[in-house]
């Protein structure tokens, strides 16, 4: 076990592309690290370098107190599992846990002790004499996990370890990644492409955005203090909504009417003419079902919901909406980096299960003013978020990892750092 | 294609078709066998099956006037054969995997040239070979055989493996790198097992081509010494000056056939495809 450290991180390829740009990153001992972002954001490519497979251009990557840039994998100490499993289809799945311990010529009851106790862990006990290609995806799965951990590894590496399983099956290994590290209290990286398994994993995330650091933070405080358009955009399904508004003195006009932040959530906005407005899906309500308490704190507007999905527990609804060219299309830009496609620009609004709202005929809607952003379309930063933090509300400094959210990480994780 | 999908006369078409085939491409084979059991009486009667069966082309061969010729021409044969063979197959398979594996200058180049030494044509060579030879004192010995066939052998040996080694999913290897591996440990314990029914099926390839070969053999020979069984055929007399040793010839071309029926029926389990099955989902 050890702490990883990387210090101003630069992958140049051969043809010039440059992956990862100035990463710097205190993972400490024990915790648990996603690396997450849209595909071609350098989060494998980073994690390529820690663990040796891909050279590091500039920068220092130490491990534990020592520099490991100039270290061939073998020499790191770090277990891996890929996103293809890599299982050696030549060797039963007994040979195929035990190969590291082979390769260290560990003496033959202990490499016995170690897989039992790996396979033992992870369910794998009848499989141990058959070979990869007559298991099923999820008990390949668990054998790459089983090779990862027989070793006593300074830390885990994950290459989008779940992306080839089934939607069912994908939520319990990731429940089983979970539970597993923290049972054994190993550092782990983890490279994901979805969001879900950021959030629901990760002791700290990291938000990567062709190659530059864009947040690192709790699932938490991505969620409700997104730093710009990009990380708000990516963190949480379905996505923040945005809508344009124009400033006027202190009132925003937006297509749904004209607001006035509280002061928790505002920012000095003088000298700017357009902002985006941000809010999460479930910061609107059908304004009939919202209590008398809390509708001062928001505002109430006319909608057209032209598509209603009820899912049970919830329901989403529709709203359709005309935004200004330049906004369409700096919304359409963001929604490209996200690897999605607006085809027009709406609202997702998350309605209370109980809500009898109707399609297709203009609706109240009633929005929480106290969770909403304010964003500069130019830079995509989160206004409100930098007033925040300017006035000391927030007291993590967002978009750089200093050591104080590493700490705070470690000591929820690293309280049961026991090995099997 | 789905046996069925198919109609019963396409079935049918298929099973003419296949038994014109096969008895086109075997027929001379079992002629072959036939005259070997022939009496020299017999061989002109044109008649399919021997009138009497005898031991005769055999024995005479084995262990006859003959014998001294074919024996030591079979030991030629396999020995000279199985060495190149190995040769060629453990260079290929390092060149084969550096093609596979690593980007360098001149990558192409290697294959380019060896497509090219492949499609030379022999006989343009074997006129400079056999004084190159004289001069150098490798006429009429193994080597002197070897090494002309490791350039037939090679180029088609590094083809099949670099084709081979490129489907092997290169994660194998860097999983076996991250697992504590040397470059060497993860070639020899993940790699080379992986790579087993294409060495197979390049070994047979190249095993054959050695064993058919006749320009060389017929060339850079002139004795016993070295002369392989395609090239010592030639030399093989009949009981009189009149007389064509065509049914030792029969009996000489069955027995060095059988080997290689041999080490097909050997290896063909080896020669599994799939074997790689199961590595990597999807």
């Amino acid at each position: 076990m050890a702490a990883i450290t990387l210090k101003d991180i630069n992958k140049r390829y051969g043809d010039g592309f440059h992956a990862v740009k100035d990463v710097s990153l205190d993972i400490a001992d024990g915790e648990f690290v996603i690396l997450v972002g849209p595909s071609g954001c350098g989060k494998s490519t980073l994690l390529r370098m820690i663990v040796g497979l891909e050279d590091i251009t500039s920068g220092e990557l130490r491990i534990g107190d020592e520099r490991v840039n100039e270290k061939a994998p073998r020499d790191r100490n770090l277990s891996m599992v890929f996103q293809n499993y890599a299982l050696y289809p030549h060797l039963t799945v007994y040979e195929n846990i035990a190969f590291p311990l082979r390769l260290a010529k560990t003496p033959d009851k202990e490499v016995d002790e170690r897989v039992r106790r790996a396979s033992d862990l992870l369910e794998l006990d009848e499989h141990l004499d058959r070979k990869p290609a007559n298991l099923s995806g999820g008990q390949r799965q668990r054998v790459a996990m089983g090779r990862a951990i027989v070793r006593e590894a300074q830390a885990f590496l994950f290459d989008e370890p779940l992306s080839n399983l089934d939607a069912k099956l994908r939520g319990q290994m990731r429940t089983e990644i979970s539970r597993l590290q923290k049972r054994l209290g190993i550092t782990t990286v983890y490279v994901t492409h979805d969001q879900v398994e950021a959030m629901t994993l990760g002791d700290r995330v990291v938000v990567l955005r062709r190659g530059v650091v864009q947040q690192v933070d709790s699932p938490r405080e991505l969620y409700e203090n997104p730093v710009n358009l990009f990380v708000a955009g990516f963190i949480g399904s379905p996505p923040m909504n945005f809508i344009s508004a124009t400033v006027v003195g202190d009132q925003l006009h937006t297509p749904f009417g004209e607001w006035t932040l509280p002061a928790s959530r505002s920012a000095d906005l003088s000298g700017r003419e357009v902002v985006l407005l941000g809010a999460r899906p479930e910061a609107f309500e059908d304004a009939s079902v919202v209590s008398d308490t809390v509708r001062d704190h928001g505002v109430t507007f006319d909608a057209t919901i032209d598509v209603i999905e009820w899912l049970g527990n919830e329901q989403y609804a529709y709203v359709p909406y005309e935004a200004p060219e330049d906004i369409r299309a700096r919304l359409a830009e963001l929604e490209r980096e996200l690897d999605s496609e607006a085809l027009r620009t709406q609202l997702v609004v998350a309605l209370d299960a109980s809500s009898r709202v109707p399609e297709g005929r203009p609706a109240k809607l009633w929005l929480d003013l106290r969770r909403v952003h304010v964003f500069d379309p130019e830079s995509g930063d989160n206004l409100t978020v930098k007033a925040m933090s300017a006035r000391g509300e927030r007291v993590v400094d967002a978009g750089a990892a200093t050591a104080a959210p590493a700490g705070e990480a470690a000591a929820e994780t690293g309280e049961t750092p026991t090995v099997p | 294609m789905d046996e069925q999908q198919l109609s019963r006369g396409t079935k049918a078409w298929w099973w003419v078709a296949g038994v014109v085939v096969i008895v086109y491409a075997l027929f001379p084979v079992a002629w072959i066998v036939s005259l070997s059991f022939k009496t020299p009486s017999d061989l002109a009667n044109l008649q399919f099956l021997p009138t009497n069966w005898v031991w005769d082309n055999y024995d005479n061969i084995l262990a006859g006037d003959a014998q001294d010729l074919f024996l030591s021409a079979l030991r030629n044969s396999i020995g000279i054969s199985l060495i190149a063979t190995f040769i060629s197959v453990v260079l290929a398979t390092f060149c084969a995997y550096a093609i596979a594996r690593l980007d360098f200058p001149g990558k192409r180049l290697i294959l380019t040239t060896a497509l090219a030494v492949a499609i030379f044509p022999v006989i343009s060579i074997v006129t400079p070979l056999f004084n190159l030879w004289r001069n150098i004192g490798l006429y009429d010995t193994w080597p002197g055989l070897i090494i002309p066939y490791l350039s037939l052998t090679l180029p088609i040996s590094i083809w099949t493996l670099s084709a081979f080694f490129r489907q092997i999913p290169w994660e194998l290897e860097q999983a076996a790198q991250v697992d504590g591996a040397t470059t060497w440990q993860a070639f020899r314990k993940v790699i080379v097992p992986l790579a087993t029914p294409g060495v197979f099926t390049t070994a047979i390839i190249s095993f054959f081509i050695a064993w058919n070969d006749f320009v060389y053999g017929i060339s850079l020979t002139s004795t016993e010494a070295a002369r392989p069984v395609p090239a010592a055929l030639a030399f093989f007399t009949g009981a009189s000056q009149f007389e064509e040793p065509t049914g030792a010839i029969a009996a000489a071309a069955v027995v060095v056939t059988i080997p290689v029926v041999i080490l097909v029926l050997l290896f063909q389990r080896r020669i599994v495809s799939g074997l790689t099955q199961g590595a990597v989902k999807g």
